[in-house]
């Protein structure tokens, strides 16, 4: 059974009987094996049959189920019950939640069932995969390149159809870039939409919950699922109190910009050609197109690598050795359980971005870097509140490049760190974006992505639907 | 280029309670010393009279009522203790 398929229509079949949830749970665990070749997937969920029998018992007494049935994945930073949960890092290795946020609380109660944990970059660290310390997850398009990350594992089990959606978390991008460079939407909704409680923390400040989907309208269905406030999570904000709905809008009228700073020099000219091409269809259909310079995004990138480490160096203090995770035998006092379980149970990135947190925060070195780049980011926050006085929407790449080669960037951390030079913006002003499978460069999928201010999910989720339709169109000749 | 010299890694490293190899430190004072040139551009960047910014939403003081709720079951958190006993967590000596 096909499991790319719109969300809406299979959890109506079956809410109506004519399919169950136990078939779709187990054609989504035939296709994880038999393309298991791709590493997408950390653990399955043993308990995902009976959990489908529970969902048909519910549809049978006649629960109205928005995602009656339907198989999802969880980014392994997502705390579930009956998996381990370890953020793809050596340190959590032996942790089992004690309990399961609102965010995965929502899509069970909503009938939505988790199959399996999807690969990431360790603690979510990375725009490649590779920084797994199980190992990189593949490109489902072609094996050689990265899937992007770090919700490499859950863009990837999308784009081969082992689920009919995954949830990601994107702290700097961690959602888009991976959705671009495997061909699937990726969404980031504003900063505390979505309650974080439940997932393992990286950058306070930016880190966002978002869905992986094959569609502008499945994403905005879980979406909807996913919103809103709880008072777990002290930033999380209120929801619209209407629908997120993907209704393909009309776009007379609608003012975009086009963010200059992303055409510029590092963006594959080949890629520049579709965000162009893509430009003309929209002002055919009445939308008003026009460069806009936002010149703090090239700042943005600098300022997230002083910002993010230092909230990262903040939040992974909490693993010591002592409460979970990985302690270390050799250890003969208190210090020495710190020092070494840190040292055994961190990969490579995870230690430099605690070292390069810990240094921008140290005596001597706060002003100049943090505080700086916390008025840097207040810059950057005001230029794009600017632009969103003259435009509805932003629009350019998600990323520079398509998919690269595994292993080419991995030895180079301030290469890898390029990558996310699109998408971090976005984060450090806490705006939604979404990408959407373009087209292809050189046999790889390439992402547009759009941004709209705070809370305009659903302006944001009509023009990507209408993207998604000319897209749609242009295939279809 | 910025140049972080193994002594500075090892002081970050002990501030941050992490251990490092001789080797990962020295890789790591040549890594840090590229990142930090790279963020260091921001040096250039007029700041003047700008203000900080913490936080995106405009959220101020989010409270909650002052009251009881259930918490998870003790023996549940303690799973995960590498050592208890008695239902404490068992740690190494603190005092040499």
């Amino acid at each position: 059974m096909d499991l790319k398929r719109p969300i809406a229509a299979l959890a109506a079949e079956v809410r109506a009987g004519k399919l169950t949830a136990s078939d779709l749970v187990a054609a989504s665990l035939a296709r994880i094996a038999a393309t298991d070749s791709f590493h997408t997937v950390l653990e399955l969920n043993p308990q995902a049959a009976h959990d489908a029998e529970i969902v048909d018992a519910r549809v049978a007494a006649g629960e109205d189920l928005p995602l009656a049935g339907i198989p999802f994945i969880a980014k392994d930073n997502f705390l579930t019950f009956d998996t381990h949960t370890t953020a793809a890092s050596n340190i959590l290795k032996p942790f089992r939640a004690p309990y399961e946020g609102p965010a995965i609380l929502r899509l069970k109660a909503a009938g939505a069932i988790l199959v399996a944990k999807a690969n990431l970059d360790a603690f979510a660290h990375g725009s490649s995969t590779e920084n797994s310390d199980f190992g990189p997850t593949k490109n489902p398009v072609d094996p050689t390149k990265v899937p992007g990350g770090s919700s490499g594992g859950s863009a990837a089990a999308v784009a081969l159809g082992q689920a009919c959606f995954a949830v990601g978390t994107d702290t700097g991008g961690s959602i888009r870039l991976p959705a671009s460079y495997c061909g699937v939407v990726g969404l980031k909704p504003t900063y505390g939409l979505i309650p974080r409680t439940g997932v393992v923390a990286m950058g306070s400040s930016t880190d966002v919950i978002g869905p992986l989907t094959n569609s502008v309208a499945d994403s905005a269905l879980v979406l909807d699922v996913l919103a809103g406030r709880d008072a777990s999570d002290a930033t999380s904000i209120e929801r619209d109190t209407e629908a997120y709905v993907a209704t393909s809008g009309d776009l007379t009228g609608t003012r975009i910009g086009l963010i200059k700073e992303y055409l510029g020099a590092g963006l594959d000219t080949k890629i520049k050609d579709q965000i162009e091409a893509m430009v003309s269809q929209l002002e055919a259909r009445g939308a008003k197109v026009e460069e806009v310079s936002l010149p703090a995004t090239e700042l943005a990138l600098a300022a997230y690598y002083i910002l993010v480490p230092a909230e990262v160096s903040s939040n992974l203090a909490r693993y010591d050795g002592v409460r979970f995770g990985h302690s270390s035998a050799g250890a003969t006092d208190l210090e020495e359980t710190y020092r070494l379980s840190r040292e055994e149970g961190f990969g490579a990135e995870a230690k430099r971005r605690i070292i390069i947190g810990t240094y921008v925060l140290s005596s001597g070195y706060y002003d100049a870097y943090y505080k700086r780049a916390q008025k840097v980011r207040t810059k950057l926050v005001g230029e794009f509140s600017a632009a969103f006085d003259k435009y509805d929407l932003l629009l350019g790449p998600t990323a520079p490049t398509v998919a690269f080669d595994l292993g080419s960037k991995s030895q180079d951390p301030l290469a890898m760190y390029l990558n996310d030079v699109m998408t971090v913006a976005v984060n450090l002003v806490g705006v939604p974006a979404i990408s959407i499978p373009l087209g292809t460069v050189d046999n790889l999928p390439v992402g547009l992505q759009l941004i709209a201010p705070q809370r305009a999910e659903r302006n944001l989720l009509a023009a990507a639907s209408a993207v998604e339709t000319i897209i749609g169109d242009w295939s279809a000749r | 280029m910025s140049n972080i010299g193994i002594t500075e890694v090892e002081r970050v490293a002990k501030l941050a309670r992490i251990g490092l190899s001789p080797e990962e430190a020295s890789r790591l004072s040549v890594e840090l010393g590229q990142i930090v040139g790279f963020v260091e551009q921001l040096a250039r960047v007029d700041v003047e009279g700008v203000a900080p910014t913490d936080q995106v939403t405009g959220l101020v003081d989010v409270w909650r009522e002052d009251e009881v709720s259930p918490s998870l079951p003790r023996e549940e958190l303690l799973a995960n203790a590498p050592a208890q006993q008695d239902g404490y967590i068992v740690v190494k000596r603190v005092l040499g």
